[in-house]
């Protein structure tokens, strides 16, 4: 715990030069901060001449992940992905369990199924993009979950120290421990498969990690001099918590998300190809990479496994990517 | 440090022990536990009396308990649900060793190439070679090891052959040497990832230390200043990485054993997940946690020797 609490004082200092002066997110702009530092440009210019448009957090983040190439190739991996599972029903020609024809099963791909047909003859490409649909419901319900829990927990635990933290901490070690994997596995074993309770598994298995991450934040920030500030101009535990340290915690939280979702996605395919995920007939890309390994099926109609594990590695890099840039595009500290 | 490793040993007992009570307690509340998952569809009533006993499910949870942790210590997991005749203990006896050679494998291509990329990296720092390995490293990272698994069999037993590169690459069997290299590539590419990142961060770290400069004022060849000097210093933190890959390799197995239709043990295990075959969930998540135990105890120890700050 000693050793947690060191950390936490290295950090608060070489965190809060950067982050004190962004009390709050968004609307602050970083550059009159750096121009106040700066010291040749007298403070009254800044106060009342012509101030360049200022440029928020958002602006400047936006700004370092578009030149960064594998982010933006990432970042539009994962806008053609959220687009295919909403419109999915748009966009395919035939609904997920619906037989185009069951004398073609395992039919190559073609003019008229551009992904061929399944082992039951269903259209392939039909039936990836519902699994997408399915992907993204897992990552994103999984993730709320995740943050609904994991968020105040961590808070609590950084902000008020003592009992709650200590708890906190022992049981993320004793979690660790185990694969979240095999918890999620035995979550499922007990509750039985389905949509519903892979959220629920997931989301309540993989809480941890953003609370340590919350705890860690809060433990730092709330030594940071705006912080003092404000509790001795009279500001509560709750106004502290809310309008200074969450939105200072918000951008590792983002970048933790990023990288949550692609976990939550693996899991459910990884899950379902194993068999205890998504009941079919539901498309779900992991089980469809399931029945494309059965016997025979791999040499014989190889489309059947390469379109659905294709779609996961395409989302699990593009989500990665992304998430490397927005870590780097995020830190205040980085320099253009 | 003999009194640490002793009273690091010694802990194993209660956590063990916690671990059996969980998993026998989440095991008695899923529903279908049983020789009733066993698979056969018409059970007479009286068959599944006579099993129950058989197994000691009839008698009360505290029995079945107590019972099971005696028969544990004296080195019997009791007989499997689903391949019935077969003892647990034969079944790990079995498949166990082909996991563990796997593990091994995997383990040393992972630290041999993870760490020969990361000094690559950090020797050519921003050059074509270290945006090469980093990229390398990312798309290992990214893919889970069952999603490099299937792209490796796609490519090397599958589209390669039809394009006229047949390289005999095999699915499902460990036949002969060539049988092992995919499941060990697909194995190894988290950690080898991980491993390579972390190399070339320490590297690139220690490169800019005051002790390497002198090296180098003092005329000393570069590779000389690399092996002798930042590769040796670069290392420690890696030891810490031990843990983590192992955990990496144990549960990759799973899904790599699945994949490549392995008779390990981690194949076993998420078929007996499925099957709800309580005694083999139980064995195999005692060893499982026993080696994720010990193996943090080794990666302490190591740690204390290698880095003469840390002391017991």
């Amino acid at each position: 715990m000693k050793g947690d609490a060191d950390v936490g004082q290295e950090r608060t200092q070489e965190v809060s030069p950067g982050l004190a002066a962004t009390p709050a997110m968004g609307n602050v702009t970083i550059d009159s901060r750096e121009k106040a530092s700066a010291g040749p440009t007298p403070l009254s210019r800044l106060a009342d001449g012509p101030v360049p448009r200022p440029r928020s957090l958002w602006t400047d983040a936006w700004r370092r992940l578009s030149k960064n190439r594998l982010a933006v190739a990432g970042l539009v991996v994962v806008v053609v992905f959220i687009v295919a599972a909403t419109l999915a029903p748009l966009l395919a020609p035939y609904t997920q369990s619906e037989v185009v024809d069951v004398r073609l099963a395992r039919k190559g791909p073609s003019w008229l199924w551009p992904f061929g047909l399944d082992q039951n003859g269903r259209d392939i490409w039909s039936r990836v993009l519902y699994g997408a649909r399915v992907s993204l419901l897992v990552g994103v319900v999984s993730q709320i979950i995740v943050l609904a829990i994991g968020v105040p927990i961590g808070a609590v635990a950084g902000y008020f120290s003592g009992t709650v933290d200590n708890l906190l901490m022992r049981f993320v070690d004793v979690f660790y421990a185990v694969p979240q994997l095999l918890l999620v596995m035995i979550f499922l074993n007990l509750f039985g498969p389905g949509l519903l309770n892979i959220f629920l598994g997931i989301g309540l298995v993989s809480w941890v990690t953003i609370a340590r991450l919350v705890r860690g934040q809060f433990l730092s920030l709330r030594e940071a001099e705006y912080v003092n500030a404000a509790r001795i101009s009279g500001a509560g535990s709750r106004y502290i918590m809310f309008r200074h340290l969450l939105p200072n915690s918000l951008t590792p939280i983002i970048v933790a998300v990023t990288f949550g979702i692609p976990t939550a996605i693996f899991t459910e395919a990884a899950l379902s190809f194993v068999g205890v995920g998504i009941n079919p007939p539901q498309a779900s890309w992991g089980q469809m990479v399931g029945v494309g390994t059965d016997t025979g099926l791999v040499q014989a109609s190889p489309h059947i496994l390469l379109f659905p594990v294709a779609a996961i590695a395409l989302t699990m890099l593009g989500f990665t990517f992304l998430g490397d840039g927005l870590r780097d595009a995020l830190d205040v500290r980085s320099k253009e | 440090m003999l009194a640490y490793i002793i009273n690091r040993i010694f802990w194993f007992i209660p956590t063990l022990l916690v671990i059996t009570i969980l998993t026998f307690l989440i095991l008695q509340a899923t529903p279908g536990t049983g020789v009733l998952s066993t698979g056969a569809q018409v059970v007479n009533q009286s068959v599944v009396e006579r099993l129950e006993q058989e197994y000691g499910l009839d008698q009360p949870l505290y029995k079945q308990f107590g019972q099971y942790v005696w028969n544990v210590a004296h080195g019997d997991f009791g007989t499997s649900f689903i391949y019935r005749p077969q003892s647990v203990n034969d079944i790990i006896a079995r498949s166990f060793p082909i996991s563990l050679k796997l593990g091994i494998y995997a383990t040393v291509l992972a630290v041999v190439v993870g760490i020969g990329l990361g000094v690559l990296s950090a020797v050519h720092q921003n050059g074509p070679l270290d945006y090469f390995s980093v990229f390398l490293a990312v798309i290992f990272y990214s893919l889970p090891n069952f999603v490099m698994g299937f792209i490796l069999i796609l490519t090397f037993v599958v589209y390669l052959p039809r394009i006229g590169i047949d390289m005999n690459f095999n699915v499902g069997g460990l036949e002969n040497w060539k049988d092992w290299i995919l499941p060990t590539i697909a194995l190894a590419a988290t950690p080898l990832a991980t491993i390579a990142r972390f190399t070339r961060a320490s590297m690139i770290e220690v490169l800019q230390s005051d002790y390497v400069r002198v090296a180098r004022a003092k005329g000393l060849r570069e590779s000389r200043v690399i092996t002798r000097h930042v590769l040796k210093n670069a290392l420690v933190p890696i030891v810490t990485l031990i843990g983590p890959i192992f955990a990496a390799v144990a549960t990759g197995s799973f899904f790599v054993e699945a994949v490549f239709n392995i008779p390990g043990m981690g194949r076993y295990y998420v078929e007996s997940f499925v099957a709800k075959d309580q005694p083999m969930i139980l064995a195999v998540t005692l060893i499982y946690a026993v080696m994720l135990a010990a193996m943090n105890v080794v990666v302490d120890v190591v740690y204390g020797f290698i880095d003469p700050r840390i002391r017991y």
